[in-house]
């Protein structure tokens, strides 16, 4: 096996830029479905904090399935579904066949629908740990509602969210894996082609494994660099 | 667009999946318990020699994709092939249900192992103090003191690595074994109507989940009836 270690080398034959690429568009989708995360779970955990009976049932029904369910079943939920509508609105259109959908898109949709009923526990316990005397010292000095949450609230809160956010981001990276069953080629499906055409599939994998370690641990750094920032002037006892 | 005729004819095909989801998550989950305590008491030890190589296991198996270690057991050691023959092993990384057996149990073993270490450090020191006093060996202290306290604290974050398990075995479905996932994939792929059988392989899921969720909170209860409820 290592004497075909040349075999992820950057020369001819070598399979190494094709599989540094593909664990960028490992690190793009997942970024951005993140991101995607946190705008769902931003809105899903207003929903489960608002005093709107229906908004709260919405949102913990959104939580509850997304986080119980297979990550898998998810995205074959949003890559078939998603195709399936995208082909009949094609027909209107005069188009025959299935319509794909593109794989980027679908999964950073994806991934961000399920992150963000992640992330929305994660906004909902931090917003919950704020102390309410910053809520009651906003109103004194007159801030609008917007201001208060924008210079108060949103501060305080991501310095309580910032470890649980770091958690999901871990989750994220290794659920992007998942997304290579739809045919997007990132770290995961690069390795599996490969795999095939070289038959090393243990060296591909195993590749792939140091690679997706080597992104969480370096992107795991940049979490406690901001846990670190958000916490400044914070008396730790 | 619901129509439950559809729902009455694809619930009982997905049904059929499940006694393998669950007997894929019920043995990895055995498994990698006793191995995660295992795990979590050889790093008690302060020999760096035993410590340091079950630092290294946990964090690569927490650190990477389930389905990349699946895939690693299942196609990558499939490599080895004539060497696994001549171990006696090969009966065992032939079939897709022991890999993904294999692969389940240690990624459970590596979170459980940091789930159940961190229950230990928690239990106060007087107790295990208290226990030498009383003249029990190490051995003694640590099943009649150490492990039943550390067990009780861990059990709610124990409940979430097992609802993770459930959840990771329809990666199983990847290496051929249809379990729930496999067969709603199947569906989906005859039917096209992804939604009606997301919510019905989804509710055969959460359901799971409500009864381990509801059970491990029964034993909660029972295991603390000291505090008031």
């Amino acid at each position: 096996m290592f004497e075909k270690i040349h075999l992820l080398g950057f020369g001819a034959g070598g399979w190494g830029a094709l599989l540094l690429e593909a664990a960028g568009i490992t690190l793009l989708l997942s970024a951005l479905g993140f991101a995607v995360g946190a705008v769902f779970g931003g809105v899903a955990a207003a929903g489960k904090l608002s005093s709107s009976k229906v908004s709260r049932v919405i949102a913990s029904t959104y939580g509850t399935v997304f986080r119980g369910v297979p990550d898998l079943l998810s995205i074959y939920l949003f890559y078939y579904g998603g195709s399936v509508a995208l082909t009949s609105i094609a027909r209107l259109f005069g188009a025959t066949g299935f319509v794909g959908l593109p794989t980027l898109a679908t999964g950073v949709v994806t991934i961000g629908f399920i992150s963000g009923a992640y992330q929305s526990e994660v906004y909902r316990g931090a917003y919950l740990a704020v102390d309410k005397g910053q809520f009651d010292a906003a109103k004194a000095l007159a801030l609008t509602r917007i201001q208060m949450l924008r210079l108060v609230i949103v501060p305080q809160l991501l310095r309580h969210a910032i470890p649980g956010l770091g958690n999901v981001w871990q989750l994220v990276l290794k659920d992007s894996a998942l997304i290579s069953v739809i045919g997007l080629v990132e770290l995961m499906r690069q390795a599996q082609i490969g795999a095939g055409s070289t038959r090393e599939p243990f060296l591909f994998y195993l590749a792939a494994a140091a690679l997706y370690y080597t992104i969480a641990a370096v992107t795991d750094l940049f979490f406690s660099r901001a846990e670190a920032n958000a916490s400044r002037g914070i008396v730790h006892r | 667009m619901i129509d439950p005729g559809f729902f009455l004819e694809i619930f009982p095909k997905l049904v059929a999946g499940l006694p393998l989801t669950l007997k894929l998550c019920g043995i990895s989950v055995l498994l990698g318990f006793v191995l995660a305590v295992v795990l979590a008491l050889a790093q008690q030890s302060e020999n760096a020699f035993f410590v340091w190589p079950i630092r290294a296991f946990v964090s690569v198996f927490r650190g990477t994709p389930l389905l990349v270690q699946i895939f690693l057991i299942y196609y990558g050691l499939g490599q080895f092939r004539p060497n696994l023959q001549a171990l006696g092993l090969w009966w065992l990384f032939r079939e897709p249900f022991w890999c993904a057996i294999i692969a389940l149990t240690l990624n459970t073993a590596a979170y459980s192992s940091e789930i159940l270490r961190g229950a230990i450090r928690n239990v106060p020191r007087g107790l295990p103090e208290a226990a030498s006093a009383l003249g029990l060996s190490r051995l003694l202290t640590l099943r009649l003191v150490v492990l039943p306290l550390a067990l009780r604290q861990a059990l709610p974050a124990y409940g979430n690595e097992i609802i993770l398990i459930v959840k990771g075995t329809s990666l199983a479905s990847i290496i051929t074994l249809t379990e729930v996932t496999g067969l709603a994939q199947e569906l989906i792929s005859q039917t096209y109507r992804a939604m009606e059988v997301f919510v019905a392989a989804g509710a055969i899921y959460l359901l799971i989940n409500f009864i381990i969720v509801r059970a491990l909170e029964l034993l909660e209860i029972k295991l603390t009836p000291y505090r008031k409820r």
